[in-house]
């Protein structure tokens, strides 16, 4: 077994020099905790690691324009720990808070939940919901994309060769807006989504919703962001009907698979379940939040 | 071949050295480099808690950390829990309560423990459960642990 080259660049702009130059296999480190067990069980041999939390701009959350940039190699117990960002964002937090155990959150970045790619990543599904952009840079400069756009197959993702993700932009907030998060699993700690749901919606000063977007977990290769889903919501009061809707959409929406943690019959009953759960969560939110 | 890294860390106050190679992780270079065996090796995959160490101040399993990570950083082990010949009161009241059984996550659990009456010094059960469910235990079935760490939190307390 060869050993691997390590760098740990104190710059954005050396990391990508650094990646974009890499022959063979390279790996951008943030947390490590998918990217070390990987490397741990063999499923892969990097030939080189780029430490990417010794650049500054990286590790911060900050405001910006209403709304927060959240460097990608921010943990998620730095995410919990930050008042604003939870009482703004509760429905992301509410997906960070379930990745692994405390001790994996101390080390866990969303950046890395996103590229690792599994579908049934707690932090997607929020995000997506969220409409939060991440912001990627590389060889070619940088570019701003929906994180829906990221992952394209477990796995898999839509970055180019040498091309990291630098941070995260969660926008402003209208008022009356909430978002929420569930997951079910066979065990409430250290599982991972057999279904997640995330909605995140607004309403006008009368309680009827203006904006929604739904995202789905784990029940196709990628995250979903349902249309369908929003419409059925969008122009209600999010009574039990446009809920019923709502959920019966993010039921035809899915495309899962069978394995060891629940069949495909299984997974769409309780997309179904969940979405209805998680509707009412983000409506409460919503009301409450000024 | 690459060359190894030299890291410098501070464990438990003292300053040691190392040279590790890049897929090394902190757990290995703890336990066969220094000779700090107190931290445990269970899955090596995060999964099991039983490497749980403090590194600048943060709860991590150093398995999944690099030891090239853990350059110019601070890192507590279960060897420096006690003072000396006195043992810390979670120490002391897993002894007293039965918190264990073959010994191996114990170390874990303790790290653990301590990391969460820092930040919250009168958990619920309840809290104390969720934040220990990264931490397994195959002999005690958990109760006893749990009985403990609220012991220790209420003598901590002074109550």
């Amino acid at each position: 077994m060869s050993d691997v080259r390590f760098e740990a660049p104190s710059s954005l702009s050396e990391a990508v020099r650094i990646l974009a130059g890499a022959k063979g296999a390279s790996r951008a480190l943030a947390g490590g905790t998918d990217l070390i067990v990987q490397m741990e069980n063999d499923l892969l041999e990097p030939d080189l690691i780029v430490d990417i939390k010794k650049i500054p701009e990286m590790r911060a959350i900050k405001p910006e324009g209403g709304g927060f940039r959240i460097g990608a190699t921010v943990t998620g117990m730095e995410m919990i720990e930050d008042a604003g960002l939870c009482a703004k964002w509760p429905g992301v937090i509410d997906g960070v808070k379930l990745i692994g155990s405390i001790q994996v959150k101390g080390r866990a970045t969303m950046a890395g939940n996103l590229c690792n790619a599994s579908p049934g990543a707690d932090s997607v599904p929020p995000l997506v919901a969220a409409g939060a952009l991440a912001r990627i840079v590389g060889p070619n400069g940088t570019r701003e994309t929906p994180v829906e756009k990221i992952p394209v197959s477990p796995g898999k993702t839509s970055l180019a060769p040498g091309e990291i993700i630098e941070s995260f932009f969660l926008p402003e907030r209208p008022r009356n807006s909430g978002d929420a998060y569930l997951r079910f699993t066979p065990r409430t700690e250290m599982d991972i989504a057999v279904v997640g749901v995330a909605i995140n919606l607004t309403l006008d000063s009368a309680g009827v919703c203006t904006q929604a977007r739904v995202a789905l977990g784990a029940v196709a290769p990628t995250v979903l962001l349902v249309d369908e889903c929003a419409k059925a919501l969008i122009g209600t009061r999010v009574d039990e009907a446009a809920i019923d809707k709502m959920a019966a959409a993010a039921a035809a929406a899915c495309k899962p698979i069978d394995d060891k943690r629940g069949t495909r019959e299984f997974r769409i009953k309780i997309t179904s379940v969940l979405a209805k759960r998680v509707a009412q969560k983000a409506l409460e939110r919503a009301r409450h939040t000024a | 071949m690459s060359k190894k890294h030299h890291i410098t860390t501070i464990v438990n106050g003292d300053e040691y050295e190392a040279l590790c190679e890049t897929r090394q992780s902190l757990l290995d270079v703890l336990r066969d480099e220094l000779r700090l065996t107190g931290t445990k090796e269970g899955c090596a995959t995060g999964d099991c808690g039983a490497c749980s160490v403090m590194m600048d101040g943060r709860l991590v399993c150093s398995c999944l950390v690099l030891a090239v990570e853990a350059d110019g950083k601070s890192v507590d082990t279960i060897e420096g829990m006690a003072s000396g010949d006195e043992l810390h009161p979670l120490q002391s009241k897993f002894l007293e309560l039965n918190g264990l059984q073959c010994g191996i996550c114990t170390p874990g659990f303790l790290i653990a423990a301590r990391a969460l009456l820092e930040r919250n010094p009168d958990p619920t059960e309840s809290e104390a459960r969720y934040w220990l469910a990264g931490n397994l235990c195959r002999c005690t079935g958990y109760d006893k642990i749990i009985r403990a760490v609220l012991s220790a939190a209420a003598e901590m307390r002074g109550a």
